[in-house]
């Protein structure tokens, strides 16, 4: 069956995804905010393998594959990160960006 | 089924034992036998670093998914060999101050070591992609791994976040290679490469993790603030073996799978060369915190490195390498005496070397030899791998860029030589109390100064290289 929508469509989708994740990075105050920034990141991979792999190499699997090991890694990489901001929530009582400034010259 | 593909795998599969071997062993051992772990650690790391000097033949395995040859062998040896070291650096550290959490200390930093085997010897994105994430998750743990310390708690953070976010957008750059070339195994990828903006694209894109792995300016401003944060053997540690990975994985991958589009890559290595080995030598001169101090000197070395990269021939590969292996003994000496300083009251201000040579000669002429080493003078082993690094990339045509490198290696001497001035020039009335260091750091120190002697002189090492 050819499906509805056309490729350009969701990489548009997955571009913008992409990019407001990038500006999210930059631009959140607060460390949980930065780390869904970077969820943004890894999801809009995800859509981009799946869509390429179902579009121009159908009968393929490589890029379905791909997407699973992402998000098993991107779900890896989260669980650290958490543990990591708990502990400076534990020493400074927030999670701000701004209090994080006791290693700069 | 036929396993013995999986023998192809040996070095990854006796260090997975290890591992797993060490982890119950923590786990279920009783508290006089859990004594033992650190020197059994260390034995069994020792045991795997001599296993993967065993002559194996070239082959790959699954499909192609993963390859191995001599040059895989020897990387995995040396890396293994800096990871030994800062084992027995840190001995004592862990005895002393991480009574209750040492194991993990061992096991994650071989995990660490786990990932970047993975990372060489990949022969498909999503292998080294694994192996790279495998490298940086539980290299988080440790740089994190002072629980009650500020200090190390926002460098943890700033790595994570930074290692994900670099890992997020080389994952972007990977897409688009799929995209763009249908395959993703590296030997089919050449044949499909034709330099089509997505490829570019791509390529861009997936080169930011290895990039930001290696901290190359502009990608480089975590280093700093994580060296100095994180505990100071887990910056060794980042410094050298995580290092070595990266450099050697974005030669693999730079030259032998996107060869073709030399013409598109090139010219951004040559600018990042410029750019690391010139801003880290500026900003590491105005630096008062030795472990910052260190980390400055540390990117403006990778930027050495690239040279050979960006050189591309065999000759550039061994120079690489050879580079690598060298760097490492001089760098871990240093960060060793650094820590031995710390934990010895004297801080991480270079103010606190001031004078050290009264009180601790032997000390003092070791980091002197290790400076002397990163800065390249003759006859230490520094002074050759710079030389065959220069020449691979002068054979090439690079003269310009050879000739700035050159420039920056006397930059480089002045600010080596302000700590080195430091211990055997400055006065100082209260200079650090004598003190004898522990047996573990002793052996490693030994190790470093026979590798910083005779790694250069002693031009088997380096023919012995060239021939892998």
């Amino acid at each position: 069956m050819e499906p509805v929508v056309s490729m350009e469509f969701y990489l548009i989708v997955s571009s913008i995804m992409f990019f407001a994740g990038l500006y999210g990075f930059i631009t959140r105050k607060s460390l949980i905010a930065t780390l869904i920034s970077i969820e943004l990141v890894l999801t809009s991979t995800d859509i981009n393998f799946a869509v390429f792999n179902r579009f121009l190499y159908p009968g393929r699997l490589e890029g379905m594959f791909f997407t699973l090991f992402s998000i098993g890694v991107s779900a890896a990489e989260t669980a650290v990160a958490i543990a990591i901001i708990i502990n400076i929530y534990r020493n400074i009582k927030n999670v701000e960006t701004r209090n994080l400034e006791k290693l700069k010259e | 089924m036929d396993f013995s593909n999986f023998l192809i795998l040996r070095d990854e599969l006796f260090l997975t034992i290890v591992i797993l071997f060490l982890f119950l062993f923590d786990l279920c051992a009783p508290g006089k036998a859990r004594k033992a772990l650190p020197p059994l650690a260390c034995l069994l790391l020792l045991a795997q670093v001599v296993f993967c000097c065993l002559p194996q033949e070239a082959g790959t395995a699954f499909g192609g998914m993963y390859f191995t040859s001599p040059f895989t062998s020897a990387v995995k040896a040396i890396m293994g060999t800096g990871t030994l070291l800062v084992f027995l650096f840190a001995r004592k550290w862990l005895d002393s101050d991480h009574e209750i959490a040492k194991g993990e200390f061992y096991y994650l930093m071989l995990n660490t070591l786990l990932g970047m085997h993975f990372m060489v010897s990949s022969g498909h994105f999503l292998m080294f992609f694994i192996g790279f994430e495998l490298a940086s998750i539980p290299l988080a743990c440790m740089v994190a791994y002072d629980k009650k310390s500020e200090i190390s708690a926002e460098a943890g953070a700033k790595f994570i976040l930074n290692a994900a976010f670099a890992g997020g957008i080389s994952l972007f750059g990977i897409s688009l290679l799929y995209g763009g070339c249908g395959t993703l195994y590296f030997e089919d990828l050449p044949r499909t490469l034709s330099g089509t903006p997505l490829q570019i694209a791509g390529l861009v894109f997936f080169a930011t993790g290895l990039f930001f792995k290696m901290s190359l300016v502009p990608y480089h401003s975590w280093t700093a603030d994580v060296y100095q944060g994180a505990p100071t053997h887990v910056s060794a540690y980042l410094s050298v073996v995580s290092k070595t990975a990266a450099a050697v994985s974005l030669f693999l991958i730079f030259v032998k799978v996107f060869g073709l589009m030399a013409e598109s890559w090139r010219p951004v290595l040559y600018v990042l060369t410029i750019l690391s080995i010139t801003i880290a030598n500026l900003f590491a001169i105005r630096q008062k915190d030795i472990k910052r101090f260190l980390a400055y000197s540390s990117i403006s070395q990778a930027g050495y490195v690239i040279l050979g990269v960006v050189a591309a021939t065999p000759y550039g590969q061994t120079g690489v390498l050879y580079y690598l292996l060298v760097y490492m003994f001089a760098n871990l000496a240093a960060f060793g005496i650094a820590a031995l300083v710390e934990h010895h009251g004297g801080g991480t201000r270079i103010s606190a070397y001031d004078g050290l040579y009264k009180t601790n000669p032997k000390l003092a002429v070791l980091m002197m030899f290790a400076l002397f080493s990163l800065a390249g003078i003759p006859p230490f082993a520094g002074f050759f791998s710079k030389f065959f690094i220069f020449a691979a990339a002068a054979q090439q045509g690079f003269y310009v860029l050879v000739f700035i490198a050159l420039l920056n290696t006397i930059v480089s001497l002045y600010y080596y030589l302000l700590v080195v001035k430091a211990m055997f020039i400055n006065p100082n009335e209260h200079p650090l109390p004598a003190f004898k260091s522990d047996a573990g750091s002793r052996i490693a120190m030994t190790v470093c100064l026979a590798g910083i002697l005779l790694g250069g002189i002693v031009s088997a090492t380096y023919n012995f290289i060239s021939t892998l």
